[in-house]
């Protein structure tokens, strides 16, 4: 699996990630700058985490608007997988590709700690080493992380099953004590309708080592690999 | 000229830094203060002489950049 | 090599001061200092010369208080590449890798700005690390506030911790340790220490001592502000009296700037264009050109017309002294400006060749053609004041009888108060808004452990990482506690079974001019020398703070310990968590009850009197090479050494970790109850273990005494006839003290 990790100035958890997939894939993905509005193709596009831009605006809103972006959409348009973590969920978010915006988080304060995901749908490229309804432990670190859409939206959202995880208890019960940041409906991660582009706040590319925090996001990159080589 | 944007949030969408400030307010001796929203302000100095034009161009800034249309809600001042 | 004589008298500005005792005073220059301006110059200096001698002269920058004694502090092993005098040390960990670090304060900033001074000081102290080569792989911190009831605390927190938390966060480097608490002593002078440690090879390291005659200067970063330029008749624009609201005093820190700042140096490094490279922190300009000739015996040109400008119409002085964050300053080889240039372009930064070295030994600035300052570089280097300010010793207090401290009538509402006040309280509300996590490499999480432990980039080592102080024993007997400040940063890094390699130091203390607090300051470093000598624990780096006094109330001395270690096997490394069941608890290190300058003795019983517990330095040596070697040889399940709140606080910390419960009791011969649990004896561990015989065996042949006190199990913390605590409830009350205080109404 070839995978290409944009990075705007100020991304900061681009390595974080192509560590991750060198660790399942045994090959390093290919880094591409904002300012390049061509690059190799691959099997899969990450928009990693970080402040891109400082934040200044609105997360991910000038990042957005990057000549490396206008790429991505065309060739997501085409149904090229994009995984979005973190700060590039809000660029996927601004950009259009995923619909919802990523607001300040309810209690105000950037929250890094190990939260608890139920796997909503193992029916896609990036679920599917996971069990539908699985309990998973990945850490979050983020200030704007709280999901929100308009009702209608919303609806919409969960009623095609675009929800991909929620966050829970660590049994899995879903009633808001384990959201980090007051998202909507405990919404910590989706996909667009076609299921080929997902965003997550929570850092799976943190939990692919066991004396690190732990595995449990390895299984996400894992199944990618699986889908898409 | 000078252009003058209010970013502000949409009505229905939670604000809790706007409640964050109305309950320090409150606590600081101003009960009378009930709701309270945050926006943004952004001054910006535009080479540009026509006011339908420059109203037509900060529209399209504020849909493309300023403001995020799906939460926030713009309005546009031109000054001078 | 003589300096060359001055050629052309520099011209005045127009509407400049003229130079007045009151000038000079608030320039900070004592009049003899000022005398001796004069007989360097030879002329009376413009205001600019003025402002550059008040720079390079203040305590910050001179050191003149503190020289004459952290000369008396080791620096020196084979492992150390760079010891102080550099912008950062640098240790050898092998594999051609070298860790590059030190501390820094930024107190004053951050009681007038919290969330900016406690930002901006860990700005710069990053630009410290990465200006010699290193990309930066975590952060620590030491924060010393008021007491809570002091109206001003609450906020002060708050912004401190959020500022740390915005500037480590965007930067993208884990914020993985530190200390915090709480004493009315800082009410009016709050403390923040920041520390960081990066990786750089050991064949690729920069410094600072400029070469090359003609080579040009080159500054890149941030536009210049008025950020930090202080006075009320200072030279302003007009050289006006009323241009107060052109010059914050509060520097505004950017952390997107910096990111791409530090991304723009390392690909820069990464090339053979750098001769020398200086990050500008205090004083800005000043000190890094005037640094960066000084070391290089050269002579400097500076073109302060070409200095990037956030403001209109800024004068020499301004830009000379502006404290505008995020900048640097390079000497370039001949011929790679462009390459340099380019580099800076991409990551949308300023670059601006601004000069170029001399051989002269004379610092000249010109504007717009005209010579506005001319110094001779040299003497005011070695005429610089060196003061040996008189001090006096405190004192020895007479030893605490244990017989006259009341035993508590419920051990385990004692244990609740201690776990539960400020100083032991769970810091969770703080460190979950630092990112601990980012770079993927982080084995010891907050509270987690003794230390910070990071896996080094590229391979198994791991670096051990911690900072520490007890600054009610250095109040006590200053010498002591310098000693016992090292002796428990070095057991904090043995306890991960590290190799303790060396120290940062960051010396904060009260008005130097007072006998008593410099005898603090003499008395703290003679501890902290024999132990770093006793310990092979070298000085690398450090800062000093003085003047940490408000109305004549001086802070309690606090030498913040900063230490980094290495274990070659980041797999053997233990961190403090009892989470398996069966484990035995061996009580490592012997225990007389010091009850003197104890936790248990100020939150139990309200005092604060006694001497603090003595350090045995061989005996620290002893217990701990023990302790490493056990842990190395995977002998030890979890490890926590001993130190406020002593060894029931200890156990209890482990199992808050862990989430086992323990059941222990009290060992034949030990004494008071209240001593043995809450004595702060030095030199102590406590260790899990699945052989508890084979270690108290080994313990016995190594000379270390041992006592078996328990086993890990349950869900509770027993000792046996005294006390049965749940473990849900002392996690209630640790966890619940520091978020409840923080979101209660002032």
């Amino acid at each position: 699996m070839k995978a290409a990790v944009l990075v705007f100035p100020g991304s900061n958890r681009e390595g974080d990630v192509a560590q991750a997939i060198e660790l399942v894939t045994g090959r390093k993905p290919a880094m591409v700058w904002h300012g390049d509005g061509d690059f190799e193709k691959t099997d899969l596009i990450v928009v990693p985490g970080g402040f891109s831009y400082g934040d200044y605006l609105r997360c991910g809103a000038m990042a957005a608007q990057s000549p490396v972006m206008a790429e991505v959409k065309r060739r997501a348009a085409q149904g090229v997988p994009v995984l979005a973590i973190c700060n590039g969920f809000q660029i996927a978010a601004e950009a259009g590709l995923l619909p919802g915006v990523l607001m300040r988080n309810a209690h105000l304060k950037f929250v890094c700690a190990d939260v608890h995901l139920k796997v909503e749908s193992s029916q896609s490229l990036f679920t599917n080493r996971y069990q539908a309804g699985q309990v998973i432990r990945i850490p979050v670190a983020h200030a704007e992380g709280n999901y929100f859409a308009d009702a209608e939206t919303l609806r919409k959202v969960e009623d095609r099953g675009q929800v991909a995880f929620r966050y829970c208890a660590p049994d899995g019960t879903v009633d808001g004590s384990g959201n980090p940041n007051g998202s909507i409906n405990n919404i910590a991660g989706i996909f667009n309708e076609t299921k080929t582009v997902m965003g997550l706040m929570p850092h799976p590319e943190n939990a692919t080592e066991p004396m690190f925090g732990g595995s449990d996001g390895k299984a996400l990159f894992e199944g990618l690999v699986e889908a898409l080589s | 000229m000078k252009a003058r944007v209010h970013v502000t949030l949409k009505n229905g969408v939670l604000d809790p830094q706007g409640k964050a400030i109305g309950h320090s307010l409150n606590r600081l001796g101003f009960p009378e203060v009930g709701d309270v929203r945050q926006g943004k302000f952004i001054e910006l100095e535009i080479a540009e002489t026509d006011k339908a034009k420059a109203k037509a161009r900060l529209d399209e800034m504020c849909r493309k950049l300023l403001a995020n249309t799906v939460i926030e809600n713009y309005s546009i001042e031109l000054v001078g | 090599m003589t300096v060359a004589a001055e050629k052309n008298p520099p011209v005045k500005l127009p509407n400049e001061l003229t130079i007045t005792p009151q000038i000079v005073a608030e320039h900070g220059l004592a009049p003899d200092e000022y005398q001796r301006v004069l007989s360097i110059m030879g002329r009376t200096p413009t205001m600019v010369e003025l402002g550059i001698f008040s720079a390079m002269w203040s305590e910050h920058c001179s050191y003149k208080s503190s020289k004459v004694w952290l000369k008396k502090l080791p620096t020196s092993a084979p492992w150390v590449i760079q010891g102080p005098g550099e912008n950062a040390g640098v240790i050898d960990i092998g594999d051609g890798q070298a860790a590059i670090f030190k501390m820094e304060s930024h107190n004053h900033p951050s009681y007038i700005e919290p969330y900016q001074g406690a930002a901006t000081g860990v700005g710069g102290i990053l630009r410290d690390v990465f200006t010699m080569g290193a990309r930066p792989v975590a952060n620590l911190n030491a924060l010393r506030f008021g007491d809570p009831s002091h109206p001003k605390t609450r906020h002060l927190v708050s912004g401190v911790v959020a500022g740390i938390g915005g500037y480590g966060n965007c930067m993208g480097i884990p914020t993985v340790g530190g200390e915090t608490n709480f004493h009315a002593a800082y009410n009016g002078n709050i403390l923040v220490n920041a520390m960081t440690v990066g990786i750089a090879p050991t064949d690729r390291i920069f410094y600072a001592a400029a070469a090359g005659i003609g080579n040009p200067l080159v500054y890149v970063g941030s536009k210049t502000g008025r950020d930090g330029i202080h006075g009320a008749t200072m030279a302003s624009t007009e050289f006006s009296e009323d241009s107060e609201e052109k010059r914050p005093t509060v520097q505004v820190g950017d952390p997107f700037v910096e990111k791409l700042l530090l991304e723009a140096c390392l690909e820069l490094m990464a090339t053979d264009a750098i001769v020398a490279i200086q990050d500008m922190g205090a004083a800005g300009l000043t000190s890094s050109s005037f640094e960066m000739a000084a070391k290089g015996g050269l002579g400097v040109i500076v073109e302060l017309d070409k200095v990037p400008m956030r403001e209109t119409g800024m004068n020499p002085y301004e830009l000379m002294l502006s404290e505008s964050q995020e900048r640097m300053l390079i000497v370039l080889k001949p011929g790679r400006e462009e390459l340099a240039r380019k580099i800076f372009e991409k990551w949308e930064l300023d670059f601006a060749v601004i000069g170029h070295l001399t051989d002269t030994e004379r610092m000249v600035l010109s504007w717009h053609g005209d010579i506005v300052g001319n110094i001779p570089i040299p003497p005011l280097v070695t005429e610089a004041p060196m003061y040996e300010r008189p001090w006096t010793l405190t004192p020895l207090p007479p030893v605490l009888d244990a017989a006259k401290v009341p035993a508590p009538r419920d051990y385990k509402a004692s244990l609740l108060t201690l776990m539960g006040c400020p100083d032991l309280a769970s810091k969770a509300w703080i460190w979950h808004q630092y990112d601990h996590l980012i770079m993927g490499n982080t084995a010891i999480r907050p509270q987690d452990g003794d230390a910070a432990l990071v896996r080094v980039p590229g391979g198994h080592k791991g670096l051990a990482m911690t900072s520490d102080c007890t600054p009610r024993y250095v109040q006590a007997h200053p010498e002591t506690g310098g000693r016992q400040a090292v002796a428990e940063a070095w057991r904090n890094i043995t306890a991960t079974g590290a190799r303790p390699l060396a120290v940062t130091d960051n010396m904060n203390f009260g008005n130097p001019t007072k006998p008593e607090i410099m005898g603090q300051f003499a008395g703290a470093i003679m501890g902290m020398a024999e132990a770093c000598k006793t310990l092979d624990f070298p000085v690398v780096s450090g800062n000093v703070s003085l003047y940490n006094e408000t109305e004549g109330r001086p802070i309690l001395p606090t030498p913040t310990i900063g230490a980094v270690g290495v274990i070659e096997d980041i797999a053997k490394a233990v961190g403090s968590r009892l989470s398996k069941a069966g484990l035995a608890l061996v009580l490592l290190g012997e225990t007389q009850g010091w009850l003197g300058q104890s936790l248990y003795l100020r939150e139990l019983c309200g005092r604060e009197e006694g001497a603090p517990p003595p350090v045995d330095l061989a005996v620290e040596r002893r217990n701990g090479d023990f302790v490493r070697g056990e842990i190395l040889g995977g002998r030890i399940a979890a490890c926590h050494d001993l130190s406020d709140g002593g060894l029931l606080v200890g156990l209890a910390e482990m199992c808050l970790a862990g989430g086992t419960g323990v059941t222990m009791k009290l060992p034949a011969g030990a004494g008071a109850a209240h001593g043995f649990l809450y004595g702060e004896d030095q030199g102590r561990y406590l260790a899990a273990t699945d052989d508890g015989n084979a270690l108290l065996a080994a313990a016995a042949a190594a000379g270390v005494p041992a006592t078996l006190l328990g086993y890990a199990g349950g869900q509770a913390l027993v000792v046996e006839g005294l006390l049965t605590l749940p473990l849900a409830e002392l996690r209630a009350v640790h966890e619940a003290w520091l978020p409840t205080y923080m979101n209660s109404a002032a």
